[in-house]
C-alpha cells in the first residue's frame, strides 16, 4: 500500500472479520475501543509461529529457538521505533495495559513511594489506572488526588496544576479517554509534573491506534498500551519506561529469564528488559504485535488520524440530529469515541436492539464509573471507531437507533 | 412462539410495564427489604415487602434504575406476588428462574407463571438474563434477610 493514499476498500479487505454476518445482517463493528479486529498479516504472523516456528526464546542454541528469539526481539525494535523510544531495552512486554500499570505501581511505587507522598490521576481514568494506585496508597500510606474534568469532558488543567506540588511523586493519566474520547493535553501535564519532580505514566491504550505517539517528544516516564486494541493479538502489551527508571526498579515478578545467576545463597538479576520479563512470554503474541505495527505504519498514522477525524465529525453530526440523544463527551480535542444516552431508552436495551441490526456497540460504564457519576448516568452507549469503519456504517447505526426508538415510543 | 428476535423480546407487556411500572415506590413500614445491584450494568434497585402474621405478602414494592427488562421484571414481579404466601413466592421464583435460563418451556411444561411467561425468550440473550432476575434475587434476599444482593 502506498504511504499517501488511504484506500478504505483495500484496507477493509485485509480484515476478514469485517465481512461476517450477525443476526443475518452484515456486521457493523463499532466496538473498537473494547478490542480491534486483526488484519490477515497479524493472523498469519501468529499462525506461522505456531505452524512452523514454535520454539521458546532466549534459551536454546538450536535453529528454531534462535529464529524465534530473533523475531521476538525484532518486535521489540518495532515497538521502540513505533513510539520513538531511545532504546529497545526500554520496551517491556506485558500482558496488556493493565499489567503494565500494575508493574509500575508495584515495582516503582513499592520501591520509591512513601507515606504522605501524593499521586494524581484524572477523573476520567479507566479502572485499571485507578485501582492499582488506590491499592498502592492503601499499602504505603500515599494520598490519591483526583484532577477533575468539565462538562464537555475536558481535563481542567488549572485544577490539575493546583493539585500538583513538591509532594506529588507520580501522575498517571489517560491520553485518550475510552469513555469520552477526550484527548488530554498530556505534554503539558508531563511538563508541569516533571517541574515538580514527579514521574508521569501515560495510559495510551486508546491512543496508539489513532494518533502518532512519540515518547521522547512527550518526555513521559512511562507509557502503557495493549496489543489487542492496536489490531494485534490478545494477551500482549507494552510498558515503555525510561531506562534510568527501569534500571532502578526491582523485578516485578521473579523466576526464569529475569535472572543473571541463581545460587541458593544469592541471585543476581538480569539486565533490562529481561529483568522485568519473568517467565516464558507470549512469543506468538509479541510476534503478532510486531506485524500489527508494520500494518498500521503501512497505512500511516497521520492518514489514520485524518480519516478518523472526518468520520468522527460525520458521526457527531449524525447522532446529534437524533431527537432525545445526548452526547457524553464533547471535548474540542477528541478522537474515535461517540458515547451517548437516549431519552427513555436504557443503553442496555439499545445495545440489544441495535445488535438485531448487526450493529455492535458497547453499553455500560466502560470501566469508568467515576465518569458515569460525573454525568449522572448509570451507563452510556458507545460507538468507537477504527480506520476501517465508514460513514455508511455510521448511517447503519443511526437507522438502528431510529428503529429502537420506534419500538420504545 | 419463537423469542429469539430482539423485537419479540421487547413485547408490548414488557414495554408497557417499563413505561408505567406498578408498585414503584418506597414502602413505609416494610417488614423486609433488600438492595440489588448488577455491577455489570449499573442496575440498582430496592425491593420492599410487608409480610403479615400469616406469612402472606400483603404489600410489595420496588424502587430503582435499570433497563426496560429489569424495570418490567420488577414491576411484574410485584404484581404477581402481592397477596401471595411467602412459600408460593419462593416457588414462583424457582419457576421464573427455570424459565429465564431455558429450563422451563411455558408451552410444554406445567407452571403457574401466568403473565411472567413473557420473559421466556430471554435465555437466548445470556447478557440480559441477569436484568430479568435481579428483582427476584433481591426479593428472595429480602425474605431471607440478606441486605445487599449482587448478581456477580
Ligand atoms: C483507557 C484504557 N486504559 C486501560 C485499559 C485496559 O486495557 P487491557 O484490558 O487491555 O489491559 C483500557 C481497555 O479497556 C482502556 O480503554
Amino acid at each position: 500500500m502506498n504511504e499517501n493514499t488511504f484506500d478504505i476498500d483495500s484496507i477493509r479487505k485485509d480484515f476478514q472479520n469485517l465481512h461476517i454476518k450477525v443476526n443475518g445482517k452484515p456486521l457493523v463493528y463499532l466496538d473498537n475501543a473494547a478490542t480491534t479486529f486483526k488484519p490477515q498479516a497479524v493472523i498469519d504472523a501468529t499462525a506461522d509461529h505456531y505452524k512452523t516456528g514454535t520454539s521458546n526464546i532466549h534459551r536454546g542454541v538450536h535453529t528454531l529457538s534462535q529464529q524465534a528469539t530473533e523475531a521476538f526481539e525484532q518486535s521489540r525494535d518495532k515497538v521502540r521505533d513505533f513510539i520513538g523510544a531511545r532504546k529497545s531495552c526500554e520496551i517491556i512486554f506485558t500482558k496488556g495495559t493493565t499489567e503494565a500499570i500494575n508493574l509500575v505501581a508495584s515495582s516503582y511505587g513499592g520501591a520509591f513511594l512513601n507515606k504522605g507522598d501524593e499521586i494524581i490521576i484524572s477523573e476520567m481514568e479507566h479502572h485499571s489506572n485507578i485501582v492499582p494506585w488506590q491499592m498502592l496508597c492503601a499499602s504505603k500510606g500515599c494520598v490519591l488526588k483526583i484532577a477533575p474534568f468539565n462538562d464537555q469532558g475536558e481535563l481542567i488543567f488549572d485544577e490539575f496544576a493546583k493539585r500538583l506540588s513538591a509532594k506529588t511523586k507520580l501522575v498517571a493519566m489517560v491520553y485518550v479517554s475510552n469513555s469520552l474520547g477526550t484527548i488530554n493535553p498530556v505534554k503539558e501535564v508531563i511538563k508541569a509534573a516533571n517541574t515538580q519532580g514527579a514521574v508521569v505514566l501515560i495510559d495510551a491504550a486508546q491512543t496508539v491506534s489513532h494518533l502518532p505517539v512519540n515518547v521522547q517528544g512527550l518526555d513521559c516516564d512511562f507509557l502503557a498500551f495493549s496489543g489487542h486494541k492496536l489490531f494485534g493479538p490478545n494477551g500482549v502489551g507494552v510498558l515503555y519506561g525510561k531506562e534510568k527508571l527501569l534500571n532502578a526498579m526491582p523485578p516485578y515478578q521473579s523466576g526464569g529469564d529475569m535472572i543473571a545467576s541463581v545460587t541458593f545463597e544469592k541471585t543476581t538479576y538480569n539486565v533490562l528488559p529481561y529483568k522485568l520479563e519473568a517467565g516464558t512470554p507470549n512469543v506468538a503474541g509479541v510476534i503478532g504485535l510486531g506485524a500489527a505495527i508494520d500494518y498500521v505504519r503501512s497505512v500511516g498514522l497521520t492518514q489514520i488520524a485524518e480519516y478518523e477525524h472526518e468520520l468522527l465529525a460525520y458521526g457527531t453530526q449524525a447522532l446529534s440530529s437524533i431527537d432525545g440523544l445526548r452526547l457524553i463527551g464533547t471535548a474540542k480535542n477528541k478522537a474515535s469515541i461517540l458515547a451517548f444516552v437516549l431519552e427513555n431508552i436504557h443503553p442496555h436495551d439499545l445495545g440489544t436492539l441495535v445488535d438485531e441490526e448487526g450493529v455492535a456497540i458497547r453499553t455500560g460504564h466502560h470501566c469508568t464509573q467515576p465518569v458515569m457519576k460525573h454525568f449522572g448516568v448509570p451507563a452510556t452507549s458507545r460507538a468507537s471507531l477504527a480506520f476501517y469503519n465508514t460513514k455508511e456504517e455510521i448511517d447503519c447505526l443511526v437507522r438502528a437507533i431510529h428503529k429502537a426508538k420506534d419500538i420504545f415510543k | 412462539m419463537s423469542h429469539d428476535s430482539r423485537s419479540e423480546l421487547y413485547q408490548q407487556v414488557i414495554l408497557e410495564h417499563n413505561k408505567k411500572p406498578r408498585n414503584c415506590r418506597k414502602l413505609q413500614g416494610a417488614t423486609h427489604s433488600a438492595e440489588g445491584y448488577n455491577p455489570l450494568c449499573g442496575d440498582h434497585l430496592t425491593v420492599y415487602l410487608h409480610v403479615n402474621n400469616e406469612n402472606i405478602i400483603d404489600d410489595i414494592s420496588f424502587e430503582g434504575d435499570g433497563c426496560a427488562i429489569s424495570q418490567a421484571s420488577s414491576s411484574m414481579m410485584t404484581a404477581a406476588l402481592k397477596g401471595k404466601p411467602i412459600d408460593e413466592a419462593k416457588d414462583l421464583f424457582g419457576q421464573f428462574h427455570k424459565l429465564i435460563t431455558g429450563e422451563l418451556d411455558p408451552d410444554k411444561d406445567q407452571h403457574s407463571l401466568g403473565k411472567l411467561a413473557v420473559f421466556s425468550g430471554i435465555w437466548h440473550f445470556p447478557a440480559r438474563v441477569k436484568c430479568a432476575s435481579l428483582a427476584w434475587h433481591t426479593m428472595n434476599g429480602a425474605v431471607e434477610h440478606k441486605e445487599t444482593i449482587s448478581t456477580e
